[in-house]
């Protein structure tokens, strides 16, 4: 037995014991992710659920739009969507800057997103004012909010994880234990976008 | 090994102070043990206070006229003793075991996300408050029953926006939000937090349900949510999407409600399957007959329940051709609960029976089971369930299933798991006396109600023909009998765990991590993670269960 032993056995220890911390952490955000998903491919289905709603009233109710009105304004949903699907873009671009530790680009293209976010927010509320229908309109009004309003509300909660989630990059080592909120807001906004998509073609293009 | 050491008296103490310290039950403790048990108690209370509603309805039916509540109220008891037996009991119930048992099972040593499980349990009392409040609200609680169709269920007599049916929606969609969060939970807990060597096909059948079961949870669930939002929107916002008059369709809610709600009954009776396939082998001394089998049809069983949701709309202007599919469908199902119940059969076949209580319920609960399945498979057939339809025998036979099969299945496993959950033995007379009561009480209760349905007898009534009042009667005492059973189980657990003989570590030398631990477990379950190398129920072999642990 060298002096030199007991030294070395305690770093070999140490190290070994941090090894496994880290494993279990990584462990950690890999569960968190795995959840979220699963969470999300539930969710998708309340928004089925109310898509398979719109389908069966468009195609068997008689009165289907309300009276005085023509059919909806496409122009201005278009550039929303426009600009939505593109955000899905932007926020990709701030994730690959964070990956590679370019904190203020990530900073710039996050904040990018939340004004595109913002923006389709805007752009729903200005279109809601000008219809001459409301929720009560019939089924045709009441599938109308509820499911751009549903989906607004998701629009909503993701603009504000991803304020959460600039103010939080701003924490000294936030980053040490992976990125996960940054990655699963980004989903959360693949997700959102994927459904005014369908929701688009459900409700603009399909009149 | 020297270096482990002086930590160990420190774990020992830790664990020596858990038996004592009873207010962790009270607390937001994020241990899955605690959760477990906390749901399993809270649930408890639902189970009794749903089974005062039901005894109060069969007072009235024992005698032909109405003469102990009014109709009004008679409704609103049939609706919160469905709607609290099933969110406020059974759901609960099995949230438990899952949440006690899964972790213990995997080698976990905790649930995924404990928070997010602590969570998810303290929305039980939230909402079950929500249910009870309803009492006090003008109009009272929700009268249009558990499945609240449209148009009753829109009625909204009191005329105020605070009425019974709104918090049972409330209810009911704070209950959909929890069991999502606790099936997220469940199955990511299952799918990433296995110990090293449990490859799929060495996980107990009970994991294999219970991951079975939730996944039901995660795509059912939500379609019942997306149908109680626009119910709340009808009765409350003035929309009209179940008002044919305005272009609206009621059929699309009954849709909505029964693709969640009939594989709603999978949700619950899977699980059960597992306890069954758990309690079989131990008391029986073999190994589970056809384990790959019986674990895989579990998830036969998933597929096949998003599939046959509409025979319960038969009676609902059914096309014919969706009829007849939806009715071979049903008929499907009887194939992997089938294989189910013979590898149940054959396991049990030639062993060396010990006719604990834990057995004795789980033999009731496969005989109820088996006689619910025929029923089932009769009323699966259009012209017979056309004939049958809202009568009583449609209500013997989810009784059958619910009662017979599931809250038997459930006794047997809070019997068998009891030792390990509070280190205590429970008493054996009357957990016996418990058994044979359920059973009579069962029997007395939900077999007259087949030939009163086959007599024509409609459901959801408070008074009735005079021709139908023998078998109501019968019915009547097998409920008071069954509001009896309930006695010996309280005497029993509350007086074992205060003063029972200490349980040994695996007290029913059963096979499976969850024996190899101490009763109870310590915080953190295991000592070290442990290996495994055997499959389950290697009863009457000779190679252990774990590298590390033995067993």
């Amino acid at each position: 037995m060298t002096t030199l032993e007991p030294v070395i056995e305690k770093e070999r220890l140490h190290q070994s014991s941090h090894a496994i911390a880290h494993e279990h952490e990584h462990d950690e955000a890999g569960n968190s992710m795995f959840g979220f998903i699963v969470f999300l491919l539930s969710e998708s289905i309340i928004f089925l659920s109310f898509f398979a709603g719109y389908i069966l009233y468009k195609t068997t109710t008689s009165n289907w739009l309300p009276p005085g009105v023509e059919g909806l304004e496409v122009r201005d949903p278009t550039i929303n969507t426009v600009i939505l699907v593109s955000s899905s873009f932007v926020i990709y671009i701030a994730e690959r800057y964070l990956h590679n530790k370019n904190l203020w680009r990530f900073r710039f293209f996050w904040l990018l997103t939340m004004a595109m976010g913002s923006y389709f927010l805007y752009g729903q509320a200005v279109e809601w004012q000008s219809l001459k229908f409301g929720f009560t309109s019939g089924v045709f009004g009441g599938t109308f909010y509820l499911l751009t309003g549903f989906h607004g509300l998701h629009v909503f909660t993701g603009v504000l994880l991803q304020g959460i989630m600039l103010i939080r990059s701003f924490i000294p080592g936030n980053y040490e234990d992976g990125q996960f909120g940054v990655e699963a807001t980004s989903l959360f906004w693949h997700f959102v976008d994927v459904i005014w998509i369908i929701l688009f073609i459900l409700i603009y293009v399909w009149q | 090994m020297t270096q482990i050491a002086p930590e160990k008296p420190q774990t020992e103490a830790h664990s020596h102070e858990q038996p004592l310290s009873w207010r962790r039950y009270f607390s937001f403790s994020t241990d899955h043990k605690v959760i477990g048990i906390q749901y399993i108690v809270t649930a408890f209370f639902f189970f009794l206070l749903a089974g005062i509603f039901a005894m109060i309805m069969r007072g009235e039916l024992v005698t032909p006229p109405i003469d102990l509540v009014d109709r009004t109220v008679y409704n609103a008891l049939f609706t919160m003793h469905g709607t609290i037996m099933l969110f406020g009991w059974t759901f609960p119930v099995l949230a438990g075991l899952a949440n006690y048992l899964v972790p213990l099972m995997i080698g976990a040593r905790d649930m995924a996300f404990p928070r997010l499980n602590a969570v998810a349990f303290w929305m039980v009392p939230v909402f079950g408050f929500l249910f009870l409040f309803s009492f006090l609200v003008p109009g009272g609680p929700a009268q249009a029953g558990w499945w609240s169709y449209p148009p009753v269920s829109v009625q909204n007599p009191s005329g105020e926006w605070l009425n019974g049916e709104f918090l049972w929606l409330l209810a009911l969609t704070l209950s959909g939000v929890s069991s999502i969060m606790g099936a997220v939970n469940i199955v990511t807990t299952i799918v990433r937090m296995r110990c090293p060597g449990m490859s799929w096909f060495k996980m107990p059948v009970l994991v294999w349900t219970m991951l079975a079961a939730q996944i039901i949870q995660l795509f059912g669930l939500p379609a019942l949510t997306a149908g109680a939002v626009m119910l709340m929107c009808d009765l409350s916002f003035g929309t009209t999407f179940f008002d044919p008059a305005q272009g609206g369709d009621p059929v699309l809610f009954q849709h909505l409600f029964w693709f969640y709600s009939h594989p709603a009954v999978y949700v619950m009776i899977l699980p059960v399957f597992g306890i069954f396939s758990e309690v079989f082998p131990v008391y029986a001394r073999k190994p589970l007959f056809g384990y790959k089998v019986v674990a895989v049809s579990s998830f036969i069983i998933v597929a096949l329940s998003a599939v046959v949701w509409v025979h319960h709309m038969f009676a609902s202007d059914t096309p014919g051709w969706m009829r007849m599919l939806f009715m071979f469908s049903t008929m499907l199902i009887s194939v992997p609960t089938g294989i189910k119940v013979f590898a149940w059969v054959a396991t049990i076949w030639g062993g060396k029976l010990r006719l604990d209580t834990a057995m004795l319920f789980a033999l009731g609960g496969l005989i109820n089971f088996v006689f619910s399945g025929i029923t089932g498979i009769m009323l699966s057939s259009v012209p017979v369930d056309i004939h049958v339809n809202n009568t009583y025998f449609v209500v013997g036979h989810f009784h059958y299933v619910i009662y017979g099969a599931i809250v038997f299945g459930i006794y047997a496993g809070i019997y068998h798991w009891f030792p390990k959950m509070t280190g205590k033995m429970y008493y054996e007379g009357l957990g016996k006396l418990h058994f044979w009561l359920t059973f009579i009480g069962t029997t007395l209760n939900f077999l007259p109600m087949h030939p009163l349905g086959l007599m024509g007898m409609p459901r959801r009534v408070a008074s009735y023909d005079p021709e139908f009042a023998f078998w109501n009667v019968v019915a009547s005492i097998g409920a008071f009998l069954l509001g009896m059973s309930t006695i010996p189980f309280i005497l029993n657990v509350v007086a074992s765990w205060i003063a029972g003989k200490k349980a040994v570590d695996n007290p029913w030398r059963a096979i499976g991590l969850e024996w190899l631990v101490s009763s109870p477990p310590d915080v953190e379950n295991f000592e070290e993670i442990p290996i495994i190398v055997s499959e389950p129920y290697g009863y009457g072999k000779t190679e252990p269960l774990t590298e590390n642990m033995g067993g």
